[in-house]
């Protein structure tokens, strides 16, 4: 639309300077090599790729992305009922709500992890608690479930909020007017509040899903450091290795990745649904 | 649904949210320094707060350049959520690509790449540099929640207000925000999310002049997080509640025919 | 409406906390950069106010956080506390200036035992600042052997029971002084032979931790962990079931030191920070504070006997000879990065 132009190039500006720029210039040490401080001894090579690409890396790829999928489903399947509900609540105790779902995003990360380890030790309450009736201790930490529930945790209230707003908007007219046609509630939900819930659902997925992929505190502290995942890879190339241009690859084939994932998703959502996000 | 149904999974997410917050808050009047080790109540880790420089400076750092660049960036954000909307399928499509980078990237990767950036452009780093960083990566947050709102947007009000001569601020002011308003708060809020827990963007965009909680926090994690970091992080949760509190009372006291509707 | 006023409020509220930070002001400024928790706070003020000066005190989680930030150039220091390995990297990097020792008279007060050590064979670059071992912390409830040697963590017995550090030369070295090898080595042959064994060990293993060891060993999640003995010691302080030992196979030395920064903008003030350290009334409090083992033997002195008489603290010399500071090994490093990834990653 013409009157929105002038935005639309600030914004896209802003974006080509801000945010591609920045990124260029890694995708650029991406595919040199030798060191990063001295630009004349840079040479171009496809090698940082090649040992980007190692066999047990892409393992790793495959183990992060199944564990963002799980959390995501989880997410959904918790998430989706709750901002359901919410929708249904008294509007002053709504935003109550959500103001108390996403204040426990508000503590320090390390802090609240450090608290939950302490929860789901096997000293610690949970476990005291079924041992005390007979259930004996439970291995709830350093493993798939320590993790899983790390992630489903930080993650939740970023599944919840992005629904809640699309429940929240569904005009009443259209609900009543189905009603009028016949409908029960069943078909109300299934057929007029489920798809036009999708947009929030799509937004909601994208905010879990893939920031999940490259997230590695959670994994490595809840999983004992048995879960190197494709962050805790690219943390572990940057930092430790001091390679960013392996790094730097990584990244770059992550990004691509996801990026499709993203296109994918975007096409399902608009597929079905007729969302014009984008 | 049943009544007593929604109630217990309510109460039970509620539970499980809190349940981390809880803990820290007791342990934050443990007279051991140890996590796990009760040896008894005591007040002196709140004592110890107010004495502490460095904390405070990290505070001062975290809630300024969280304040700021929610508003920045949420400004920013619905702006840029309207005008992409309402744009050619292409710019929309490679704008929007672009605007999920922060978002598919590692926070490493983000960082390490502003700083980089920042470097180049010898750029005086500190609060404006860890400003800056934050409002980029807020911006893409604010524009993923506000922009299906846009969907449920009703363009015949629009399109009568582009019939009827107004330039693009009052429609977006008059005709656009008040349908999104939601939207946009809760882009906000997103925003403010991301900005106040967040620990290797603004470690790498700080310079030697900026601080924040998280990085203090990090850094302390070697030797042991004290517990004046519970208090005040228990303190920090204590102000939160009672100012959620006070902005339902001034919203129930300010109107009770209309709709209350702060986010919904 | 309302939410303007409350905008406003906070507004307030920051520029109220803002204003305890001081700032503005017109005194030098000294940039340290440590990490957290690392320095008695009243050791700065103290320095503030004799000197006349503002300490810009900032803090960094690890070394290698620490080195990105100071090789990109976006941030300048007048002090940082690399560890031995990083110091060796910086010097090698051309990162560090040589001091100029003749502004740090209370040199003298550092144990002659710390001096001429490989990571800076001539004190030109540096100043010790704390130093320690690598060893074992473990549950004197839950272990009822003799813990003297590295076999205790790779005793069955514990399987699952044990924490390693996530760390490759710390815990590569300790498979190495456990095979009889230098924790420096650069023979693939025996390099492999660790890696064999270290897989032999995951199983064993209930977590690779970083900084969670104090917690989980005081909440009694283990009954053995590999750790530094600074920690160790704070630890076993506290917590009367918990004990260090210094496996007789040998270990590993550790030192983290006092540095100035190639683009420091004031050495000399750099310098006179670096020497106000070891005046022995504040290198006591740091020490004090801090709890690690102290390279001052002014400091030392000062000590309550009980800590200075404790092995874990403060070995005695022939255990020290057997333990072995890390060198860097230049591009050899990568070798042992890539091996413990590869222990990592493997699921087997």
């Amino acid at each position: 639309m013409k009157k929105f132009d002038g935005i639309v190039y600030f914004y896209g500006i802003w974006v080509a300077v801000l945010v591609v720029l920045p990124l260029l210039i890694l995708v650029l040490l991406s595919f040199t090599s030798g060191d990063i401080y001295d630009l004349s001894s840079l040479t171009l090579t496809l090698d940082n790729y090649k040992a980007a690409l190692d066999p047990s890396y892409i393992g790793v790829m495959m183990h992060s992305l199944w564990l963002a999928f799980i959390t995501n489903v989880i997410c959904l399947v918790i998430g989706y009922p709750v901002a359901y509900i919410i929708t249904g609540l008294n509007p002053r105790i709504r935003n109550t709500m959500v103001l108390l779902i996403l204040a426990p995003m508000w503590s320090n990360f390390l802090l609240r992890t450090y608290s939950w380890m302490l929860v789901l030790g096997n000293n610690g309450p949970i476990n005291s608690v079924l041992e005390s009736i007979g259930l004996g201790t439970v291995q709830l930490m350093y493993n798939n479930f320590g993790v899983i529930l790390g992630m489903v945790y930080n993650f939740l209230p970023f599944m919840i909020l992005p629904i809640y707003l699309s429940l929240t908007r569904i005009d009443n007219a259209l609900v009543e007017a189905a009603r009028d046609l016949g409908a029960t509630s069943k078909d109300v939900f299934f057929k007029v509040k489920l798809p036009l819930s999708m947009p929030g659902v799509f937004s909601g997925t994208t905010l879990v899903f893939l920031p999940a992929i490259t997230t590695f505190v959670i994994s490595r502290l809840l999983g004992g450091g048995q879960y190197v995942l494709i962050g805790n890879l690219i943390e572990h190339k940057f930092m430790v290795q001091n390679d960013w241009q392996v790094g730097a690859a990584i990244a770059v084939i992550v990004a691509i990745i996801l990026l499709v994932v993203l296109g994918v998703l975007r096409k399902l959502a608009r597929g079905r649904l007729e969302l014009s996000l984008w | 649904m049943v009544k007593p149904l929604k109630r217990i999974l309510i109460g039970g997410l509620l539970l499980f949210l809190y349940l981390p917050i809880i803990v820290l808050a007791l342990y934050s009047f443990n007279a051991s320094e140890y996590l796990g080790r009760w040896e008894g109540f005591s007040l002196k880790w709140y004592g110890a707060l107010f004495s502490n420089a460095e904390i405070a400076e990290a505070l001062y750092y975290t809630l300024g350049v969280a304040l700021l660049a929610t508003i920045i960036a949420t400004a920013i954000g619905v702006l840029a959520s309207i005008g992409l909307f309402y744009s050619k399928a292409k710019i929309k499509k490679h704008v929007m690509t672009a605007n999920y980078l922060p978002i598919v990237n590692p926070d490493l990767i983000t960082g390490i790449s502003l700083m980089m950036f920042f470097v180049f452009f010898r750029a005086r780093f500190g609060f404006s540099t860890m400003l800056l960083a934050h409002i980029i990566f807020d911006v893409a947050y604010v524009i993923v929640v506000v922009m299906p709102k846009m969907m449920q947007i009703d363009f015949a009000q629009v399109e009568a207000a582009m019939d009827l001569g107004a330039n693009q601020w009052v429609i977006i002011g008059r005709v656009i925000l008040p349908q999104i308003k939601q939207g946009v708060l809760a882009g906000a809020l997103l925003a403010f999310t991301m900005s106040i827990d967040d620990f290797v963007i603004s470690f790498f965009t700080a310079g030697n002049r900026a601080t924040n909680l998280s990085i203090a926090i990090y850094s302390m994690a070697r030797r042991g997080i004290k517990p004046y970091v519970n208090a005040l992080a228990t303190l920090m949760f204590v102000g939160i509640i009672l100012l959620i509190f006070f902005i339902n009372r001034i919203n129930d006291s300010k109107k009770d025919n209309e709709n209350g509707r702060l986010i919904g | 409406m309302k939410k303007r006023h409350l905008v406003v409020v906070l507004i307030m509220m920051i520029a109220a906390s803002g204003l305890l930070t001081g700032c503005g002001s017109d005194k030098p400024v000294l940039n340290v950069y440590n990490w957290g928790e690392y320095m008695d706070p009243e050791v700065i003020q103290m320095f503030e106010d004799e000197f006349q000066v503002k300490v810009n005190y900032k803090t960094y989680p690890t070394n290698e956080d620490m080195y990105a930030k100071l090789k990109s150039g976006s941030a300048e220091f007048d002090v940082v506390f690399p560890s031995d390995y990083m110091l060796e990297r910086m010097i090698k990097e051309d990162m560090v200036a040589k001091i100029d020792m003749a502004n740090i008279p209370n040199y003298s007060n550092i144990n002659d035992r710390f001096k001429n050590l490989p990571y800076d064979p001539n004190n030109e670059y540096s100043v010790p600042y704390f130093w320690g071992t690598l060893g074992i912390l473990y549950n004197t409830t839950m272990v009822d052997e003799q813990v003297d040697s590295w076999a205790s963590l790779w005793d069955e017995k514990y399987a699952k029971q044990i924490l390693i550090l996530d760390s490759s030369r710390d815990s590569i070295g300790m498979a190495l002084k456990y095979l009889g090898y230098s924790l420096n080595t650069t023979s693939d042959a025996e390099l492999a032979e660790a890696k064999a064994l270290l897989l032999e060990q995951k199983p064993l293993v209930l977590a690779y931790v970083v900084d969670e060891t104090r917690n989980m060993m005081v909440q009694g999640e283990a009954a053995m962990a590999l750790t530094w003995s600074g920690e160790a010691i704070d630890l076993a302080a506290e917590n009367e079931d918990l004990a260090y030992a210094l496996p007789k196979e040998g270990s590993n030395l550790w030192f983290d030191v006092a540095a100035i920064p190639k683009n420091s903008p004031n050495q000399e003030l750099a310098e006179a920070f670096i020497n106000f350290l070891n005046r022995p009334d504040i290198a006591y409090l740091n020490a004090s504070y801090v709890g690690y083992s102290t390279p001052n033997t002014a400091a030392y002195d000062q000590l309550d006997d009980e800590i200075k008489s404790a092995d874990s603290y403060y070995p005695s010399d022939d255990v020290l000879d057997r333990c072995e500071v890390f060198y860097d090994l230049g591009d050899y490093n990568d070798v042992y990065h890539e091996l413990w990834l590869d222990i990592m990653i493997d699921n087997k």
